[in-house]
């Protein structure tokens, strides 16, 4: 019941909080996750590549 | 000068040029985002009937539109990946699939936030909200399935049919304010018309774009990671010049 007071009073912080900040949170939490699966991907190659060079040598 | 697509429908070549398009597509993003927002928070008047709460439009129309959007490309590049047989069309599918699927999620998100001051409840089994829901599980489907199977040309196959399958759930998205008595309101914008005002017009077409180049820019870093992944054995991923560094 509070919240639905509140969410009348001050829809631009209901709008804002409920809705674009999440929406933007998502959004920085996926870039975040695509970023350092891209790191991690990149050390595995380099390992592997590392110990093949090491292999043949 | 021609451009010679077909080139670039290889891994090897492909690689290098989302790694120079996805600044272009991050940075323009930014940009629309930004203009879309204020536009639509402080150009685009309130509405008359809803107040200030229709502005969960400029995120929520979006989203939707993305979600049904990314489905049906998703689909096609499995299908493509499934019929001919080519390696990148399967990595652009699972690379388009968790981007699609948060979008999903936003939309369904945005809307209980919109519904609760509008219609009274965050959440009704409306054919709309439904609809959507199971676009959602779809995607989850896709994901947990392509995850679930260690070969990576088996898991593109198996999950490259349910992406297939469930492409039917987009149209009854769309057409279901049309064929069912739904809460969800139907389209403003027709191709007769629409009677929104100008800036609200402006506002959610920018953000479109805005979300569309996300998505975009989203999807290339993902697949550059997946053909990293997958094409690790090969010389020319191990003369790349990120490999050696």
């Amino acid at each position: 019941m509070s919240l639905d007071i509140w969410m009348r009073e001050n829809p631009l912080s209901y709008i804002w909080i409920g809705s674009y900040a999440v929406a933007f949170l998502i959004f920085a939490i996926e870039i975040a996750m695509v970023v350092h699966k891209r790191k991690i991907t990149l050390q595995q190659v380099r390992l592997m590549r590392e110990a093949e060079e090491s292999e043949e040598g | 000068m021609a451009i010679n697509w077909f080139k670039y429908s290889a891994p090897t070549t492909f690689y290098g040029l989302a790694g120079k398009l996805i600044p272009w597509f991050a940075v323009s993003a930014a940009v629309l985002c930004i203009v879309g927002l204020y536009i639509g928070f402080v150009v685009a008047p309130a509405d008359a009937q809803q107040g200030e709460f229709y502005r969960i439009i400029f995120i929520h129309v979006p989203s939707s539109i993305l979600s049904m959007f990314l489905y049906l490309i998703m689909a096609a590049y499995a299908a493509m990946g499934l019929i001919f047989n080519t390696r990148l069309s399967s990595m652009m599918a699972s690379a388009i699939a968790p981007t699609g699927a948060l979008f999903a999620f936003i939309s369904l998100w945005t809307g209980a936030l919109w519904g609760k001051p509008m219609w009274g409840a965050w959440w009704v089994w409306d054919a709309r909200l439904t609809s959507e829901l199971i676009l959602l599980f779809l995607y989850l489907g896709f994901i947990s399935l392509h995850a679930s199977i260690d070969d990576p040309r088996r898991a593109d196959r198996a999950a490259a049919l349910l992406a297939i399958v469930g492409s039917v759930n987009v149209p009854i998205i769309y057409f279901s304010v049309k064929w069912w008595n739904t809460l969800h309101q139907g389209s403003t914008i027709k191709f007769t018309g629409t009677s929104m005002h100008i800036a609200m017009q402006q506002a959610m077409f920018t953000m479109l774009v805005a979300c569309w180049l996300y998505a975009i820019t989203v999807t290339l870093m993902r697949v550059r990671s997946i053909i990293l992944e997958r094409e690790r054995h090969t010389k020319w991923i191990t003369e790349l010049a990120e490999v050696k560094s």
